[in-house]
């Protein structure tokens, strides 16, 4: 197995090198520090209502077994106490008033026996509460909830896409006064932080009647300098003859944009696809401001909303957890050499 | 009417002039080659008269009609580059298809236009492969077809063969040749290697600092170059340029020059060896055998050097003292400026 073999790697020949040790125990803290709260976020929200409140808390999602006894309608929770004989056994707890409980054998509806809860210990069980994600669907406008994210994502990436390419196309490939000016203005609002221009975007989407559309969202967010440096720098080792022969071969400037320059800017197209999928995906501030009402929330808006103000119902709020991460991990798992190989050719060369 | 027509032509990039005023004519079906050495200005020439550069003064003419203004899609010109240009990401097919689908030609009209050219240039077994998947020859040729599919009014080569080996230059020479031969289409193509300009063109365009030296056939250039620039620029090995006051050995030639004459030029291979009695008297430096013939080279009395083309150079060897004579029509005498004398008169 080469892979295992790769990772099993060491310095040392024989025995380990305290090198070794070392990388090792840090790459351990990585994975603890960076996969270990993901994989309790996962866990977690397999667990039922009652498991997550529960202290000390458990990894695993743990929940009292139940049992199916005649005579009741309800599957009862197993307890196990001591029988007339002394022997520890498991019990169906039937109900509980004050500090007694009365307990009944699954096995044999007929004999209960009344005990103080101090002596029962309940029987917890590995169970996965799946209901926390299929019920989701069916409690709440979770639909909904994607159907905005999704949107907003795909439409705001593909205008990025498309905005961007343009702008880079000319700042790159056509000589005009004020060339340098244009493309270090549009660098430098890489210097101010969304946060400062909020107020600012808010008046203007409200003042164009954007306020609770998913246009509002995604309009002021296509033009980004980083798209644009980005793209800009990628067209700049397109060999310029390529052009020229193109506009012989009587192209329009748009044809040569559409049918030249964008298909062979692909691999820089594809890491600002990348990231303006992460960037919308993930954003919350803007969609924050912009919708209010919860017909036109995104995920990561529900998610917050979830968090109410008497109570939160946070076996819910866990499982959309997740599935919001999901996306995001896939298309950079399958995608990131992409991302590497794409910055590292827009720059370098 | 000419094909083509540079009138008064002049280019400057900011304050460097490039073409400095240019006048040429170029015939309809003729292969017309500029050569001169790189910065001479050849390539910026071809791409003012594809449309792809603005001139700063002077005009073009294509078939009698003014075309500064036209647009270089519009001009009718096909352009072959030096980097061929092909679009990467495109089939063979599509790249020759691209420029007729641009101007709303019929799929029809275009599947019979490409599919003629690449069988003219044996690239029909190629046409679903990409740019990348082909050798430079092969690729070279798509480049051409690309041109050939437009039917222009004039064909632009920017220096096509430079990027191929020396082996596959020369069977891409006798390709264009015979290329040229079918289409009978107007030509230009820009070389700095005076040996393609010679083998390809019916006449060739001497350029030096954006300036015009000398337009005529690659026989006019050999044997009435107007001064020593395209003396020493045309013909392989180059011409050797020897002062008149080295000649005094050789009373016919001093006797036979022109008034003003400071320095005469004669060919390496015009050279003949004789065993006595007058000529310049060369002192053998080195002996490069070539095969049908051997490149001496070596100095004469006052140190300038000459080579010559010897046929029977085997008992040649270094150090030995050679008597070298010209017939008086091979020997061209130049002026103070490096104006040919003869050409002068005869002007």
């Amino acid at each position: 197995m080469p892979w295992l073999k790769f990772l099993l790697r060491t310095r040392g020949r024989q025995r380990l090198d305290w090198t070794d040790w070392l990388s090792y125990a840090y790459l351990m803290v990585g994975l603890f520090t960076l996969f270990g709260p993901v994989v309790w976020l996962v866990l977690s929200s397999l667990k039922t209502e009652s498991a997550l409140s529960k202290f000390p808390p458990t990894l695993l999602p743990y929940s009292q077994k139940t049992v199916q006894v005649a005579g009741h309608d309800k599957p009862l929770p197993v307890f196990l106490a001591a029988n007339e004989s002394g022997h520890m056994q498991e019990w169906a707890q039937v109900r509980r008033i004050g500090i007694q409980a009365t307990l009944v054998d699954p096995a044999q509806p007929e004999v209960t026996r009344q005990v103080n809860i101090k002596e029962r210990v309940a029987v917890d069980q590995l169970t996965f509460a799946w209901g926390n994600y299929t019920e989701m669907f069916e409690k709440f406008t979770f639909g909904r909830y994607l159907w905005n994210s999704v949107f907003i994502t795909v439409v705001a990436t593909l205008l990025t896409l498309l905005i961007n390419s343009m702008a880079a196309f000319a700042l790159s490939k056509y000589q005009f006064k004020g060339q340098k000016g244009v493309f270090l203005l549009i660098i430098a609002t890489l210097m101010i932080p969304p946060t400062i221009i909020l107020v600012p975007v808010f008046l203007v989407i409200n003042s164009v009647g954007l306020l609770n559309s998913l246009w509002g969202v995604i309009l002021p967010a296509i033009a980004t300098p980083t798209g644009v440096f980005l793209l800009r720098q990628y067209m700049l080792t397109l060999p310029d003859e390529l052009l020229e022969a193109a506009r012989m071969d009587h192209a329009s400037e748009w044809r040569i944009y559409w049918r030249i320059v964008l298909p062979l800017t692909a691999p820089a197209l594809a890491v600002l696809a990348i990231f303006s999928v992460m960037w919308r995906w993930n954003d919350f501030l803007l969609p924050l401001i912009v919708l209010s009402k919860s017909e036109h929330f995104t995920l990561q808006l529900a998610l917050n909303s979830f968090q109410g103000e008497l109570n939160t119902q946070w076996h819910y709020l866990l499982a959309m957890t997740v599935i919001t991460l999901i996306p995001v991990t896939l298309v950079f798992a399958f995608l990131q050499r992409y991302i590497t190989t794409g910055i590292a050719s827009a720059g370098v060369k | 009417m000419s094909a083509l027509e540079l009138k008064g032509l002049t280019k400057s990039f900011d304050s460097t002039q490039v073409i400095r005023g240019v006048n040429l004519q170029v015939e309809h079906g003729e292969f017309m080659v500029f050569v001169g050495p790189s910065g001479c200005g050849k390539s910026t020439l071809l791409r003012l008269i594809a449309g792809l550069e603005s001139p700063t003064a002077g005009d073009i003419l294509m078939d009698g009609a003014p075309v500064t203004a036209v647009s270089a899609a519009d001009r009718g010109c096909a352009m072959v580059f030096q980097s061929y240009a092909l679009y990467p990401h495109m089939t063979v097919y599509a790249n020759m298809a691209f420029g007729l689908e641009n101007i709303g030609e019929s799929r029809a009209s275009i599947q019979g236009k490409v599919r003629s050219a690449a069988e003219l240039l044996q690239l029909s077994s190629l046409l679903e492969r990409k740019p990348t998947q082909l050798s430079g020859g092969q690729r070279q040729r798509v480049a051409i077809g690309r041109a050939i599919v437009r039917n222009p009014k004039v064909f632009l080569f920017d220096e096509p063969l430079s990027n191929l080996d020396a082996e596959l230059r020369v069977s891409m020479r006798a390709e264009l040749r015979e290329l040229h031969r079918r289409l009978r289409s107007t030509m230009i193509y820009v070389t700095h290697d005076q040996v393609e300009a010679m083998t390809l063109a019916d006449r060739i365009v001497v350029l030096r600092e954006g300036r015009i030296e000398q337009v005529g056939t690659p026989q006019a250039l050999y044997a009435q170059p107007v001064n020593t620039f395209v003396a020493g620029f045309i013909g392989s090995p180059r011409m050797n340029f020897i002062p008149l006051s080295a000649c005094e050995a050789w009373p016919e030639i001093i006797g036979s020059r022109p008034l003003g004459t400071t320095q005469i030029g004669v060919r390496p291979e015009h050279f003949s060896v004789v065993a006595e009695g007058q000529g310049l008297t060369l002192t053998v430096n080195s002996v490069e055998y070539m095969g049908a013939h051997s490149l001496v080279q070596g100095t004469l009395g006052d140190g300038t050097p000459v080579a010559l083309m010897w046929v029977d150079a085997v008992g040649a060897s270094e150090g030995q003292i050679l008597k070298l004579q010209a017939l008086p029509e091979h020997v061209h005498s130049f002026d103070a400026q490096g104006q040919s004398l003869a050409t002068k008169e005869m002007l």
